[in-house]
């Protein structure tokens, strides 16, 4: 038997070094390197009139100082939209340095170089920047109203008008025996990674070449930005994401400015300079998510069947777009779930206001499309006084029809075809994990205790692996030792892990001989990073393949050694054999020493060698025509399209109705991410996913004033959930393998996130007997809208005070 | 997110630092826990010229326990009264409210008398030592001074101590007889600043009847107030007092803020809920020791 690891619950290797302080993240890096700090803006909205710097000249130990005047060439232009599109018609980006114009709180202004971080921010503070303030744009709502424009050439503030629709929405919705319309919003949050980001440059004058650390989920992108950038040659930059503490998506937008910036410097003074961000920076200069406002028109039949849906979104997307509209296509496209929608209209108008830009955070536009359609399927079911779960079921897309096709266009271009999955299978789990049946007893019993209970459920489906491609590397030593490497970085998910089980399985070796590296361009130069739940399935394909390429040549070197067909070999333990002749084997490492005909005897490998190398055939050259030295292999994996995750989630909740405190007593997953990997590294990825989920829906909040001022920029006040916050979580799993990989499998990275804002809000909501509309919600809003005439009660608790069940 | 440049000194002896603080001037602070200084140097928004740090000094890590009251010495820190049984018998108050103050960390550095005398009106310990009718000891260089809580307390973050001076301890009184306590809080995560919180004592005369009842409340008000409830439930024997009146007259006799975390209606709202829970836990309490 071969080693098979695949599937198996490994222990993550990398942990032993993580949680013992033994990681090596940017701030680690370059103890002696002069610091950069930032003067950013005070306003969210303002003409700079003057930059005076002089009593900052007098700060012993200052180095430099950089404004916008001092940019040059390429790097005096705006940043680049990384990902235009035809619909984002009005596309807008910052300047490394603000030029005259600042349009968020935190935007910088000047860099500050110095002998340490101290000595800069001395000096970062006794720089004067005099502003002209402007009026500012806060929320969607005031953006749609265009009374003041963000950007003057904008005036109506809409970047982009994203727009889909597969059928003629208005006869439909006209002919559709019941319809609903309503509006709800969702809140801003933010991926708040424990490690901020950071930049760490040096210089080598001699070689003329640069190596840059960042922490970033994208590190072969950062080179190419910075080498066009700084006018640089490619093969003189080399950028490498050391460990990450956490990415979640906002590290992925890039360049950042001080990705840029840092390296000039670096390279204008002739020392390493490093920058780390710190945690007041990374709320008012990072990257936001989430806020929408939805107007949404459901058509459906008496059994609760859609028959068409039109939904319109105002997407804030913040000052500026350097991400394109990825988020706007996401929450469209993904928006439509697990269901058949007969007729589907969307409209994202995405607009710009006076805040943090707006790029993917950990779901990326999912949450808010899940949402959007789970609470829609709640309404129909409150409207019809049917079991939320039993219209969940008559929408559901069956079994036998997929392939499905949404005849939508999905963020990488490609259409939305559903590959695989079992729709009603996750809802027959789901129910059986929450006990959806009992909910009626356990509200009883709720009530006998004083506690309003509610259970809410959603649903969702997730784009997982998006291409264009990831590659990957596998090179046997001679020591045994397998080295893999791809381009994609890891900011925590245990790659290090998963991509040696896939390793160790397809070869046949200990997992224990097997390295990994990520994220650095000296080892894979060609990559498009870990976001979009894609790294499994991207480069755990792409090195499955380029171990599979390693296997047949060794294979192949064995079998003339072994005067065997390659076929009738096994690789198992590092040892490769004829199968059912024991003793007749070669080492791997013999073959990786044997596969390059250069032999200088180094070591013990090498002279061991020597008695497997045959004598040669005088009659051809040493390498063959089409071989190469070396036992390795380099293979990429492309695929048609992604590749569709699926899963249910439910939340059952007891709220205090004295205090109005909402306590989440049970939260039920059921999760299908095809063929799993290692299923505690996809169990921890649906943990870390509910508490960003249950932080989303209940504590994190970007907390804005009229004047754009975020109120609650630190960890004491932007209310991330601590262990104590976040609920258990029960998980079941389903495996619908994918059939568009060669592993068939699906990303996991997001799923976590993406239905509990929908579910939370249905649980909620089936507690108190009130609409809930807008998400987050606090007891303070809960007690407001439990006591408000405005607020609307559900038919639901009507048919329940009827009945006297909760009179 | 670095402080701004400053002095420091580490006196071995309370003169030391209090000619220290008087060398200084005006911008000198003094560092015991650093709990609540740390942060705000680090983001710049304080920048004293010279940190006094007491940790050396001798005389201000003790625990003093009498049948008058709990002396709490200026270097004794959250976890420690949180288990210092002897001062719980005296006065129950002390370790039920610092388990409420943050999370171990904290409480592991944080004291209890820097917590006072920065003058949170979040923080539990201002709040208790109102509740309890304590006072603090203030070290000037003329000498030592007992200041009452309703005297030390001027304002958010503000005392009425100013110059060179050093808060040496906290003194609060024993529970009196025929009495229980109780505190609770709502907060938005475990451990963070109340969104608001109750601190009650109620007393019981021999037949068991409510003689007073008094609160104090956490996050609610510019500086710590104690409110007398005895009128809604005097005379009430303990088990069929009125607690829901207690509250209700409560809520009448706050005023609360609005932040980001709670409006002022929510704070009343809990202010009357809290009140109600922990004055009947508190009397219960109090009904145990009335034989």
């Amino acid at each position: 038997m071969t080693t098979k690891l695949f599937g198996e619950p490994v222990r993550r290797r990398e942990d032993q070094r993580l949680i013992t302080g033994k990681g090596r993240y940017l701030d680690d890096i370059g103890a002696q390197a002069l610091a950069a700090a930032f003067v950013r803006s005070p306003h969210a909205h303002a003409r700079i009139v003057d930059i005076d710097v002089d009593e900052a000249l007098e700060v012993e130990g200052l180095i430099a100082i950089y404004t916008y005047e001092d940019l040059h060439g390429p790097m005096a232009e705006p940043l680049p939209v990384l990902i235009p599109h035809p619909q984002l018609h009005a596309p807008r980006t910052g300047y490394p340095l603000a030029n005259g114009e600042v349009n968020h709180v935190g935007e910088p202004v000047v860099m500050v170089v110095a002998t340490d971080r101290y000595v800069a921010e001395d000096a970062a503070e006794r720089i004067v920047v005099t502003y002209e303030e402007l009026p500012v744009v806060v929320g969607v709502d005031q953006a749609r109203e265009a009374r003041i424009a963000v950007h003057e050439e904008i005036p109506d503030n809409v970047a982009a008008r994203h727009h889909q629709e597969t059928g003629d929405v208005e006869p439909a919705l006209a002919a559709a025996p019941r319809t609903l319309s309503f509006t709800q919003y969702i809140e801003r949050s933010a991926c708040t990674p424990m490690e901020g980001k950071g930049v760490h440059a040096k210089w080598d004058a001699d070689d003329s070449s640069l190596r840059v650390y960042t922490s970033t989920q994208a590190s072969t992108s950062v080179r190419a930005a910075i080498a066009a950038k700084l006018e640089l040659s490619l093969d003189k930059v080399e950028v490498i994401a050391p460990d990450v503490g956490g990415g979640f998506g906002v590290k992925i937008v890039h360049p950042w400015p001080e990705e840029l910036l840092v390296p000039m410097a670096a390279i204008a003074l002739g020392q390493e300079v490093k920058w780390t961000e710190d945690r007041r920076e990374h709320f008012i200069g990072s990257a936001h998510e989430r806020q929408q406002r939805q107007e949404i028109t459901v058509g459906y039949d008496d059994d609760g069947r859609i028959t068409a849906l039109d939904v319109h979104v105002w997407h804030d997307n913040g000052a500026y777009t350097p991400y394109g509209i990825i988020v706007p296509i996401v929450t469209a496209t993904q928006l439509v779930g697990p269901y058949v929608i007969p007729v589907y209209r969307v409209i994202v108008e995405s607009v710009y206001t006076n805040t943090v830009i707006v790029t993917p955070y950990r779901g990326a536009g999912r949450p808010q499309g899940c949402y959007a359609m789970e609470r829609t399927m709640d309404r129909i079911a409150d409207d019809l006084g049917l079991d939320r779960a039993l219209v969940r079921e008559r929408n559901l897309i069956q079994p036998e029809q997929f392939p499905y096709d949404h005849h939508l266009t999905f963020q990488d271009g490609r259409p939305v075809i559903y590959d695989s999955g079992d729709y009603p299978g996750l809802m027959r789990k789901l129910k059986d994990l929450v006990g959806w049946s009992e909910a009626e007893k356990l509200r009883a019993d709720a009530e006998a205790r004083g506690k309003l209970l509610g259970v809410g459920m959603a649903m969702y489906v997730e784009g997982t692996g998006p291409g264009p491609y990831e590659g990957g590397h596998v090179q046997v030593l001679g020591s045994g030792k397998v080295l893999v490497s791809t381009g994609l970085t890891s900011q925590g998910q245990g790659h290090e892990t998963a991509f040696a089980q896939i390793v160790a399985s397809e070869l046949g070796v200990p997992i224990e001989d097997v390295e990994v590296t990520t994220g650095d361009t000296r080892r894979f130069g060609y990559a498009v990073g870990t976001f979009a739940s894609r790294a499994a399935v991207m480069s755990g394909n792409a090195i499955a393949l380029a171990a599979r390429g390693v296997r047949e040549k060794a294979l192949r070197i064995a079998a003339d050694v072994l005067e065997a067909s390659p076929d009738d070999l096994e690789i198992d333990e590092g040892l490769i054999q004829v199968k059912g002749v024991p003793g007749t084997s070669i080492p791997l490492r013999t073959v990786a020493v044997l596969s390059n005909p250069l032999r200088y005897a180094f070591d013990e490998a090498a002279k061991q060698a020597t008695q497997f190398a045959g004598p040669g055939d005088d009659s051809k050259p040493p390498v063959a025509p089409g071989d190469a030295p070396g036992l390795e292999h380099r293979d990429y994996y492309s695929p048609i399209r992604s590749t569709f995750a699926s899963g249910a989630h439910a939340a059952i909740v007891e709220i205090d109705p004295a205090t109005w405190e909402i306590d989440v007593v049970k939260y039920a997953v059921v999760h299908d991410c095809g063929n799993v990997v290692n299923p505690m590294i996809v169990e921890g990825q649906v943990h870390g996913g509910v508490a960003q989920g249950v932080g989303g829906a209940l504590y994190e909040r970007m907390a804005y004033d009229g004047d754009g001022q975020l109120q609650n920029a630190s960890f004491m006040d932007f209310l991330m959930p601590y262990a104590s916050e976040v609920p258990d979580v029960v998980i079941d799993h389903q495996e619908t393998p994918s059939p568009l990989n060669p592993l068939g499998i699906k990303g996991a990275g997001e799923a976590g996130v993406i239905p509990g804002t929908a579910a939370l809000a249905s649980a909620i909501e089936d507690a108190v007997g009130r609409r809930i509309a807008a998400m987050p919600i606090s007891p303070t809003e809960l007690y407001d809208l439990v006591r408000s005439p405005d607020s609307e009660m559900t038919a639901t608790a009507q048919r329940r005070a009827g009945t006297g069940v909760m009179a | 997110m670095k402080p701004a440049p400053f002095r420091y000194a580490d006196p071995g002896s309370l003169d030391e630092a209090l000619a220290v603080l008087v060398a200084e001037g005006d911008g000198a602070k003094v560092l015991a826990g650093g709990q609540s200084l740390l942060p705000l140097l680090s983001m710049r928004l304080a920048a004293p010229s010279t940190l006094v740090d007491i940790n050396r000094v001798p005389g201000l890590s003790a625990v003093d326990v009498s049948a008058d009251g709990v002396r709490v010495g200026a270097l004794v820190r959250h976890n420690t009264l949180l288990h210092d049984e002897a001062a719980a018998g005296v006065q129950p108050l002390l370790g039920r409210a610092t388990a409420n103050v943050a999370h171990p960390a904290i409480r592991n550095r944080g004291t209890t008398v820097g917590s006072i005398a920065h003058a949170d009106p979040s923080g539990e310990m201002t709040s208790v030592l109102a509740l309890t009718g304590g006072s603090v000891t203030v070290a000037t260089p003329s000498g030592v001074d007992t200041v009452d809580w309703q005297d030390f307390f001027v304002g958010p973050l503000e005392t009425s101590v100013h110059g060179p001076a050093v808060v040496t301890s906290a003194f609060f009184p024993a529970l009196p007889a025929r009495s229980g306590t109780a505190f609770e809080e709502v907060a938005r995560r475990k451990g963070d600043y109340a969104v608001c919180g109750a601190g009650v004592v109620v007393t019981l005369d021999a037949d068991r009847k409510v003689e007073r009842a008094l609160a104090s409340y956490v996050s609610v008000g510019l500086t710590p107030e104690v409110h007398d409830l005895t009128d809604a439930v005097v005379g009430a024997p303990v088990e069929k007092a009125d607690w829901a009146a207690a509250g209700e007259l409560a809520r009448t006799l706050v005023d609360p803020d609005t932040d980001i975390h709670a409006s002022a209606d929510y704070r009343r709202l809990l202010v009357g809920v809290l009140t109600e829970r922990t004055l009947a836990a508190a009397a219960a309490e109090a009904a145990g020791r009335v034989s």
